[in-house]
């Protein structure tokens, strides 16, 4: 049997966890597959799930689970998983599961492969793909050390709508005990630290900088660029951490997905935490002095060269009419 | 306070990949090394904050003789003395092996707070800081931005969470905290910092027996490209004039 935790937001399932329920039937070999969501009672979150080609939902509903803690996250999946011995445990790669998979897996002392993005065969036989090395490397990985294996799976690697639906599952709940002494984290209300000034996700064209701009001066050749082809102007984390570029122009993991018709990304190497954010644009195309950098792997065009020349030469062309 | 910070020693970005005969393992005789970017944060908010309260930054790290100049380097940007899980075997060892063999050594010292990047840029299994956590019974948080100390009251972050949210977290210490980049803006040693790092202790240890490890590498391998790129040769005027006839009769996105 193979169990999926799935994550709500607001109390809906985030479509994460449908990627999730992808991977894992992929993974199954005719084992059947569970589903488990941990909310506050109330909600339809349960419901939802039930839609999909699974044996059973887990429902787990308790008051202390109304805001996400991973120590309540664990007592909690201790013991379904106590109770259901999976032979593998799937996630979506999440910031939630980041917080709190690696310790549930700790406890139980059994392996957990996070940010896996194929799986290569079927049950106890699989072998599971995996980034190394800022995606410069994939690692085909095998867990050791009985089961369940955990496996978090990279957000986007797997399709959400691949994910079988069925004719309606049961939904069980399962009683938990959860003792509020044992919770050690006091969340407080997640919020927004300004609104979004800038909607990147609307733009039809987006010139978008990274590491190789080396310098905030250099910043306003990007600028240049943007103008000439009309488009948003966005960029990679560390240019935004830098304080080149305010957060609201970030795009990736942490700042905004976006998906225009033209994503021009210069000086950028590709880490994944970027690629998850930009890979649905229509073309893409990349200026980079490094052949090997992984934004190339996603880009429609490419040159391979040094965007202080590359760039300039571009806006003179465009400005050509 | 007593703050230890766990750092890794990883392939510079600029390393070309290189593999093994076996595919197993890279060829490290290939490789250079550098501070793994994430812990350079964690340390940098570990002087903060002994800056702004007082105690000891311990720089904690395992892996083999090689991780010893980022171990100096951390010292030279003022960390007050470091603990070293030496062993080969920790060269390519997985997050669970690598907490357990920091756990062992780090487990008598008492400290109050414990703070590592959120991954490494080798393996990135962005495990070690939370299995450490456990390991060592500590409250833990991830993804953090910024840290609070409560005087007696323990501590209050603000973890990033996805799509621009964040939410603020309160937690009794000891605790465990994994930094997000760019938390602040790093600190880089000066020629006195250099010359007192030499004075300073790093404490060698052995790793604990039996680490056993949770995964085994089966194949490395460049990754094959989804796409087919078509890469634009020529000089820069050359190739940005057929860059942007492609973008205009071919793909028709200008």
């Amino acid at each position: 049997m193979i169990l999926v935790i799935a994550e709500t937001r607001q109390g809906t399932v985030n479509r994460a966890s449908w990627e999730a329920i992808a991977a894992a039937q992929a993974l199954a070999d005719g084992t059947p597959v569970r589903v488990v969501v941990l909310v506050a009672p109330g909600g339809s979150a349960a419901q939802e799930l039930a839609a999909a080609d699974v044996e059973q939902v887990v429902l787990v509903q308790h008051e202390m689970l109304a805001q996400y803690t991973p120590d309540a996250y664990v007592a909690v999946l201790q013991q379904v998983i106590e109770a259901a011995a999976p032979a593998f445990v799937v996630l979506p790669h999440t910031y939630q599961t980041r917080d709190f998979a690696p310790l549930l897996a700790a406890r139980l002392r059994k392996p957990l492969i996070t940010d896996v993005v194929a799986i290569n065969g079927r049950g106890t036989a699989a072998t599971f793909a995996r980034p190394m090395f800022q995606g410069k490397l994939i690692a085909e990985v095998r867990p050791r050390g009985g089961a369940p294996a955990f496996i978090s799976v990279q957000i986007g690697a797997f399709r959400a709508d691949a994910a079988r639906r069925g004719s309606g599952a049961t939904v069980a709940p399962q009683a938990v005990t959860l003792e509020a002494g044992t919770i050690r984290q006091k969340p407080e209300a997640p919020f927004q630290e300004a609104r979004q000034a800038v909607d990147l996700s609307q733009a039809e064209r987006i010139v978008s900088v990274g590491r190789g701009i080396k310098a905030q001066e250099h910043v306003q050749l990007a600028e240049r660029l943007a103008a000439a082809l009309r488009a948003e102007l966005a960029a990679s984390r560390p240019i935004c951490d830098s304080g080149w570029l305010p957060m609201d122009r970030q795009v990736g993991s942490s700042g905004q997905t976006v998906a225009p018709k033209l994503y021009v990304a210069l000086g950028i190497s590709g880490a994944i935490q970027h690629l998850v954010g930009m890979k649905g644009s229509r073309v893409i195309v990349a200026v980079n002095k490094d052949a090997d950098a992984p934004i190339f792997e996603v880009a429609d065009y490419g040159i391979v060269g040094d965007l202080f020349e590359v760039v300039p030469a571009l806006v003179s062309e465009l400005e050509k009419g | 306070m007593k703050i230890a910070v766990c750092i890794k020693q990883v392939p510079t970005r600029e390393w070309q990949p290189r593999v093994n005969e076996a595919r197993t393992w890279i060829r490290e005789q290939d490789a250079s090394f550098e501070l793994n970017e994430p812990d350079a944060y964690a340390l940098e908010e570990a002087l903060r904050l002994r800056e702004r309260h007082g105690g000891e930054v311990v720089v904690c790290a395992a892996g083999p003789a090689r991780v010893q100049p980022v171990i100096r380097e951390a010292l030279a940007r003022g960390a007050d003395r470091a603990l070293h899980v030496q062993g080969d075997g920790l060269a390519s060892a997985d997050a669970a092996m690598v907490a357990d063999a920091l756990a062992a050594a780090m487990r008598d010292e008492g400290f109050d707070l414990v703070l590592t990047g959120l991954q490494s840029d080798d393996q990135g299994h962005g495990q070690t800081g939370v299995v450490l956590a456990e390991r060592l019974g500590m409250a833990h948080s991830t993804i953090i931005m910024e840290v609070e100390l409560q005087e007696g009251r323990g501590i209050r972050v603000k973890r990033e969470l996805e799509g621009g949210w964040f939410q603020w977290v309160s937690l009794p210490l000891p605790a465990i905290l994994t930094i997000q980049s760019g938390i602040n803006q790093l600190r880089y040693a000066t020629l006195k910092g250099i010359m007192a790092a030499k004075k300073k202790e790093i404490r060698v240890v052995p790793p604990p027996e039996g680490l056993e490890p949770t995964q085994e590498i089966v194949a490395l391998t460049v990754p094959t490209k989804s796409k087919k790129t078509q890469l634009i040769a020529g000089s820069p005027a050359d190739a940005a004039k057929e860059l942007v006839r492609r973008l205009r009769e071919e793909a028709r996105v200008l």
